[in-house]
């Protein structure tokens, strides 16, 4: 299952085309029998298969007063040597300690293992199901191109994971149609890790893998992503052509081309299968990932419908994981330190060369620029045809959208870093002068102000007649429209973070390592989440998950209602600029100098783009586009 | 806008305000001038305009109506569910605030030690939570207690549990408890008691997870939907309180359904009605009251074979 293997390991002529179940000769070694207890815990039930390598039972844990049933995989080394025998245990255990580790629904969970003697016992779920050889072996017509093309995608959605693993890829090496079980709801699940193959490689003269599905490659001892898609793509014409490849010559798929044999599958299908079976690995598909686009492409331009729940989310992304280019780029003469605003055709982001820049938000062209005293660190808002934004001269200002021209500006009594929130006729905008100010957008004068008796960086969050604010002090503020302040909580250190409200709660970070959810109208506590460290980064709200970043250098995906953490994605440096989702994906900048693009449900890597400069704004995205402003004074527009 | 079109707008939300959610963005000024000024040429400020259209459609102080019932079905010798209810509401010039503690729990085990283990759990859970919230919301010196509500939750479910273990060894039960507080719903669940959501539009939502046995196996594709409903041992719970570790609730926070209805009840319910029965004669029943007891009538009608026990709980805030 590992891509490390010693050379001696893969210098291996005699093809391995024997699965359990198949006709060796039985082992002299006794097996067990059903209603013998293994390790005091498991009862035998049945046995499933057994061949050479040993046996594989399905067993009732008896730990558990309810039933779980699993599957033990008994292997047995018939190795004489003491030593050898240590040697291949030890890579046996750590090979079982890897595998325990995977957390993939089309991967079965590893619950124990154990070594005893001569034999190693790996304990595992149950799957309830048929593997696909099997299903081959009975099927009489040939199967839709829509139940191959959703099988295919979920592989593809596995092999991502094994490929994308940390800190090395694992490279399945045996994917066939036998190792793949499809279970009761029509998902697959990826079974028979490479782990049996531990013990075989210890004879001499074998290879991992199988032949007729193995790529040439392999052959000559490489284990990289190539292969395994190349047995991906001859299990896929195994499977629209029912002509099984290993009762053929090696490597003559060209030989039997999928339309001359099953003329119902589309040109599109057979493209991605030709694809993926190039006799050179640098011309099959790259990675998983772009393989299963390939398919996804397919289903799009037929037609066909692809209803499996587990992978909905890997539609769109069009984007390779590596090679994100900028589509423009625009250099300021300073550090961009605050957010993007998009509006009507235009890119509107402050600098700290004091000036507010437009920017045509197709090709980056630079249109006006508005100069203020002072550095420009957060997010310009829009109203009627204005933007509005704070400055580190103390000043709201607000200038027309189309000419960069002033209409009002508003004085503060401390520096503004605090971005505007603009509702029910008032700008609020907190500042360092220790206020809350809400300044009428007609008249460009205060209507009142709250006093936060600390500086007031946190932007502003106004819904269902409250404004709701952070403040250097560590308080959480909530005033109503009048200034009155409803109700004040207290976090243990400064809260710069910026509050997301919905009908549930008050979400927000603070520097005390905290990530908050209070109750809109008491600000009780409903639930505290523990982040590595402090946070400033601003949460995002969607589908009932928030994303945050902190100063641990991690971005966090956590349940909004249980603050149960769902993922996590561990960036280079601190992260203090905030995420936003789009289109399934979560964008975030790092101080590492990158924007990472996030798978939102898994929180999977798909793309990273490097900038010169440590990232401390957010992105913001409009059809497509994802714009982000750098340290290293330019502004990115990105495909999204 | 035209000003008849504007009067026509403030007349339609004046009537149906209703079917807003909870918390309205506050009411446009303009159109309430629009029909303010037809009686009386005193101009009014936006503040007071907003005030008089709000106290027309609100129910001062917002509250909890409650509806429970509690029978031992057709079919068993002995009621093993237990239920516990507390609802109290302060509206003074400093709060207005309702708090709700709901709880069902369904014992199990047999004998005496299911009675004595659901009856402890809801005694346990309840005297916890009311013990931790009375005075922080209710007292002369309100202020929120130290801990978070998922907090608390949490520690009541450790304390119900221990309790259990040493008053009704072998006993064991579900525990689904509700504390309301404003307009969110905090909740910790172990076994398979249920909370539900129910709306007026229709919607009836699960909000718990059933940790039942059968269940599990379902999910994991052990076995199919049709081996699950005729298993042996389709009640068997691989999470209840009383039993083995210390029981890991779950415990989420959610907004009350606005308008709509909470619904907590026992297996000996939700097994034998199904959910558009439910929301049928939930809406139907002239109160809360009436609604739990057309439940029971449901279930028994349909074979009584377990215990049988709702809450169920309506938030009048704005109507």
């Amino acid at each position: 299952m590992c891509c490390r293997r010693t050379s001696e390991e893969n210098a291996l002529t005699d093809p391995f085309t024997k699965k359990l179940g198949e006709d060796k000769p039985p082992d002299t070694s006794p097996q067990m029998q059903p209603g013998d207890m293994l390790m005091d815990r498991y009862q035998i039930q049945e046995i499933i298969g057994s061949g050479g390598m040993g046996t594989v039972y399905r067993a009732r844990d008896a730990h558990f007063q309810a039933i779980r049933l699993v599957a033990i995989k008994e292997m047995i080394s018939n190795i004489a040597d003491p030593l050898v025998r240590k040697n291949i245990n030890a890579i046996y255990e750590r090979e079982s300690n890897i595998l325990a580790t995977l957390r993939h629904q089309a991967i079965p969970r590893i619950y124990d293992y154990h070594t005893q003697n001569d034999r190693a016992y790996l304990v595992m779920e149950f799957i309830n199901g048929r593997d696909l050889d099997d299903i081959l072996s009975e099927t009489t017509t040939f199967f839709p191109e829509e139940q191959v093309l959703n099988w295919a995608v979920e592989l593809c959605d596995v092999l991502q994971y094994l490929h994308e693993h940390k800190p090395e890829p694992i490279i399945f090496r045996d994917i066939k149609p036998s190792n793949v079980m499809i279970n009761q709801q029509n998902h697959i699940v990826l079974v028979d890790f490479g782990i049996a193959k531990v013990f075989e490689s210890g004879t001499k003269n074998t290879m991992v893998g199988t032949q007729g599905y193995s790529p040439p490659d392999q052959y000559r001892g490489e284990a990289t992503p190539a292969v395994d898609i190349y047995a991906m793509g001859a299990s896929l014409h195994h499977l629209l052509t029912l002509r099984d490849p290993r009762l053929e010559a090696p490597f003559s798929f060209a030989e039997r081309p999928v339309k001359e044999i099953n003329p119902n599958v589309s040109d599109e299908m057979v493209a991605v299968v030709d694809k993926a079976l190039q006799y050179n690995p640098e011309d099959r598909f790259k990675t998983a990932l772009e393989f299963k686009e390939a398919l996804l492409g397919v289903a799009k331009r037929t037609g066909t419908l692809i209803h499996s729940g587990g992978i909905s989310h890997v539609a769109g992304g069009t984007a390779p994981v590596r090679g994100v280019k900028a589509l423009w780029v625009f250099e300021c003469e300073d550090e961009i330190r605050g957010t993007p605003l998009y509006n009507s055709g235009n890119v509107f982001i402050g600098c700290y060369d004091n000036n507010l820049y437009a920017l045509d938000a197709s090709n980056g062209e630079f249109k006006w620029k508005y100069p203020t005293d002072g550095g420009i660190p957060g997010r310009p808002a829009v109203f009627e045809g204005n933007i509005y934004l704070g400055s580190e001269d103390q000043r709201l200002h607000v200038i027309s959208a189309r000419s960069g021209s002033v209409v009002w500006t508003y004085f503060s009594e401390g520096p503004i870093r605090s971005s505007p929130r603009i509702a029910e006729g008032h700008a609020f905008i907190g500042s360092d002068d220790g206020s809350l100010h809400a300044v009428n957008v007609a008249s460009g004068r205060l209507s009142w102000k709250a006093e936060a008796g600390a500086p007031v960086r946190s932007t502003p969050f106004v819904t269902n007649d409250y404004v709701y604010v952070g403040t250097e002090a560590g308080e959480l503020m909530c005033i109503d429209f009048r200034g009155a302040i409803k109700w004040r909580f207290k976090a243990k250190r400064a809260i710069t973070s910026s509050p997301v409200v919905n009908n549930e709660a008050v979400y927000v970070g603070s520097l005390d390592s905290t990530i908050y959810a209070l109750d809109p109208l008491s600000g009780w506590v409903l639930w505290r989440f523990r982040l590595g460290k402090g946070t400033v980064s601003s949460p995002a709200l969607s589908d009932g998950m928030l994303f945050v970043g902190a100063a641990d250098n991690v971005i966090y995906s956590i349940d909004a209602r249980s603050a149960k953490e769902n993922w996590r994605f561990t960036t280079e440096h601190q992260v203090s600029g905030s995420p936003i989702v789009y289109n399934d994906s979560v964008y975030c900048g790092s101080v590492d100098g990158h924007l990472y693009c996030l798978e939102q449900r898994t929180g999977r890597l798909k793309w990273a783009f490097a900038t010169e400069g440590p990232i401390t704004g957010t992105p913001v995205a409009h059809e497509d586009h994802i714009y982000i402003g750098s340290t290293d004074k330019k502004v990115y527009a990105l495909l999204a | 806008m035209t000003r008849k079109g504007s009067f026509l707008k403030n007349l339609f939300e004046s009537i149906f305000r209703r079917t807003g959610k909870g918390r309205d963005v506050p009411t446009r000024p303009t159109p309430v001038t629009a029909r303010t000024s037809d009686a009386t040429t005193a101009p009014l400020s936006e503040q007071q305009l907003e005030e008089i259209a709000q106290a027309a459609s609100r129910i001062d102080p917002a509250q909890l109506v409650v509806g429970m019932a509690r029978n031992q079905g057709r079919q068993r010798e002995n009621n093993e569910d237990a239920v516990f209810a507390y609802a109290a509401t302060i509206s003074s010039s400093t709060a207005t605030l309702p708090l709700g503690i709901f709880i069902v729990a369904d014992g199990m085990g047999g004998h005496e030690n299911g009675q004595m283990a659901s009856d402890l759990a809801v005694r346990s859970m309840g005297t916890y939570l009311v013990g931790k919230l009375h005075s922080p919301l209710f007292g002369a010196a309100p202020e929120p207690p130290h801990d978070s509500l998922q907090e608390i939750m949490r520690q009541g479910v450790r304390k119900a549990h221990d309790e259990i273990l040493r008053g009704a060894p072998g006993g064991g039960t579900t525990m689904t408890a509700v504390l309301v507080m404003n307009t969110q719903m905090t909740v910790a669940h172990v076994g398979d008691t249920r909370a539900y959501a129910i709306y007026m539009d229709g919607r009836v939502q699960t909000l718990t997870r059933d940790h039942s046995l059968v269940k599990r196996l379902e999910e994991l594709g052990q076995i199919t939907p049709e081996e699950a409903a005729v298993h042996p041992q389709k009640s068997m719970l691989y999470r209840a309180l009383g039993q083995g570790d210390p029981a890991d609730p779950d415990v989420f926070t959610a907004a009350m359904p606005e308008p709509g209805y909470l619904l907590i009840c026992s297996d000996g319910l939700w097994g034998l009605v199904g959910e558009d029965e439910l929301f049928n004669l939930v809406v139907s029943a002239p109160n809360p009251q009436a609604a739990c007891q057309a439940l029971v009538e449901a279930a028994n009608n349909a074979g009584g074979v377990d215990n049988i026990t709702a809450i169920l709980v309506r938030l009048m805030d704005r109507v």
